[in-house]
């Protein structure tokens, strides 16, 4: 559905004038060529991202929301823009409910960790079987401390979720569902619309991780009417260590704050603490400011390329890759929903992906291999792992050939 | 044989390599060539759970020496660890203590042992020096 691309409104990308804007796809690795598929893990930065880190320090590094004095004004602006800049991206009705993270996994603990106060013994929350140990661990914790109960959405033999067994899942004891937008390890876009629906239905709040939706989609969360929405910035061209929780305000109104410490109060006396406002109630501390504000430019990079067009180079891409893999005997993809993002999760049979992974970095192909923090999904197909190619908007046809020549290659060595 | 001259005798058989994937045949090839280790010792209190492939380790004692019998799921993990078996079995729980690990970086596999390879097998060569350790600990 993200793939159904207006032809009419986009143009033909210039890949080599935007593989220009990163200098590091211009590297050898092993003395070859780089070829980069390693995006769902994170993204390469453009030089303007790279450049936008150096001139806050080098111009108006201050710390924000307190000091008086000019810097910090300059600086504390930046980082509002940044947000405000953000919430127009996902269309969030205010910028208070744009909370700065560290990244998905912080935003998910941040959200967890505040249900600890609300959940009973017996209450359930609902997590799918295609998610990251992100989005598993932090709510088994939470279930361990509350006695609330764990339910699985089961997935079928393409990847998909199963939304007959949801909607059983689905009762007035469901207090949080927790999904993916999009699986990282076998890049299959789930119906989040519809489970939002269900899950407002019986009363329910919804998180939605969109960790490996965001490179690929710019989400409305007010169309989605999802609660909460958590991504990180390094994959999306931005920074390491950034990331958005949005929240509903009603929702982070009712939640606990995460962290005490400096920022995040009103006033302290030691009988009483009262606690800032949204956002700050949530950002405790001196944040990650020069990502925060860089997360802002990066944004607006992607947004310069536009949507449109980063969906049509990689459905492209997708589908090219696709065809040529499956040339190769013996191999098999895991995740082919027709409603998938550019993420290939593939192995050859007898062969452990590890191998195939060490023989083509030799040859400059950077691709993950292992069970890519979801071994639930591994489980459930009964392998160790898999290799997984991972495309964004910068890679090439020609990039795809040379993977393909070195599987090829992997293949007849380890056979 | 003692570990140092078994070690040199692999280096001198890597010398023969130019290229990487020579190097990496041989090692494949390697593990591609025997079973290492008796399917019933494939236990879970043998297994070391690399990230991303795993190795089963099972030692015994042999008179005053220490045999290892290992595999892995991965074929090139494998192979090394046929090279360090080679190394190490059926040697003093003494001499397996001292030994260096340098041969690894002479034969360019050096990066197989970086701990975010994640493949198992620096846990296999701490377990080694552990099991060596413990027999010598049992026997002094």
């Amino acid at each position: 559905m993200y793939f159904c691309v207006q032809i009419f409104h986009t143009k033909m990308l210039d890949i080599t004038k935007i593989r220009a804007d990163f200098p590091i796809l211009s590297q050898k690795v092993n003395g070859k060529p780089l070829v980069y598929f390693d995006n769902g893990a994170t993204s390469q930065k453009p030089q303007i991202v790279i450049d936008a880190i150096s001139k806050y320090y080098q111009e108006i590094n201050a710390n924000i929301h307190r000091g008086v004095h000019t810097l910090s004004q300059l600086a504390t602006d930046a980082y509002e823009a940044s947000r405000k800049k953000i919430q127009n991206h996902i269309n969030a009705e205010f910028s208070h409910e744009v909370l700065f993270t560290s990244g998905t996994t912080h935003g998910i603990n941040l959200v967890a960790s505040g249900f600890a106060s609300i959940l009973k013994p017996g209450d359930e929350v609902v997590v799918s079987a295609l998610e990251h140990h992100s989005n598993i661990v932090p709510w088994q914790m939470l279930c361990e401390k509350t006695g609330a109960i764990l339910k699985v959405i089961p997935m079928n033999e393409k990847g998909e979720l199963i939304m007959d067994a949801y909607d059983k899942l689905l009762s007035d004891q469901t207090k949080i569902v927790t999904v993916n937008h999009i699986s990282n390890a076998l890049g299959t876009i789930n119906p989040i619309k519809y489970m939002i629906e269900k899950a407002h239905a019986v009363g329910a709040a919804i998180l939605i991780d969109g960790a490996q939706a965001v490179p690929h989609l710019k989400p409305d969360v007010q169309d989605l009417d999802c609660d909460f929405y958590v991504f990180s910035g390094h994959k999306i061209c931005g920074p390491t260590g950034t990331g958005i929780l949005y929240g509903k305000e009603s929702w982070l109104n009712k939640l606990p704050p995460y962290q005490g410490g400096g920022e995040m109060i009103k006033e302290v006396t030691f009988e009483k603490t009262t606690y800032a406002d949204l956002p700050h109630k949530f950002e405790a501390g001196t944040p990650n400011i020069a990502g925060g504000i860089v997360l802002g430019t990066a944004i607006d990079y992607l947004n310069s390329i536009g949507f449109d067009n980063i969906q049509q180079q990689e459905k492209e891409l997708l589908q090219y890759a696709t065809e040529k893999l499956l040339e190769i005997e013996g191999l098999k993809i895991f995740g082919t929903s027709e409603q998938k993002t550019s993420v290939i999760s593939f192995n050859i049979e007898g062969i452990h992906p590890y191998d195939i992974g060490m023989i083509v970095d030799k040859m400059g192909i950077a691709v993950r291999t292992g069970h890519h923090c979801a071994q639930p999904i591994m489980a459930h197909f009964c392998i160790p792992g898999t290799v997984r190619a991972s495309f964004a908007f910068y890679n090439t046809k020609e990039e795809i050939d040379l993977m393909v020549e070195a599987v090829k290659k992997a293949k007849t060595m380890l056979s | 044989m003692k570990i140092q001259e078994i070690q040199a005798e692999i280096v001198d058989e890597f010398s023969m390599f130019d290229d990487w994937d020579e190097r990496f045949q041989y090692v494949i090839d390697l593990g591609k060539s025997l079973p290492l280790i008796d399917e019933k010792y494939k236990t879970e209190e043998n297994t070391i759970k690399g990230c991303q492939s795993k190795v089963w380790l099972h030692a015994e004692e042999n008179g005053d020496k220490i045999v290892f019998t290992a595999d892995s799921d991965a074929i090139i993990t494998k192979g090394i660890i046929a090279i360090l078996i080679r190394a190490f079995s059926n040697q003093k729980a003494s001499d397996i203590l001292e030994a260096e690990m340098q041969f690894i970086d002479e034969i360019g596999l050096k990066e197989h042992l970086s701990p975010t390879r994640a493949n198992g097998l620096v846990s296999m060569i701490k377990q080694i020096k552990m099991y060596a350790f413990a027999f010598n600990s049992k026997h002094n």
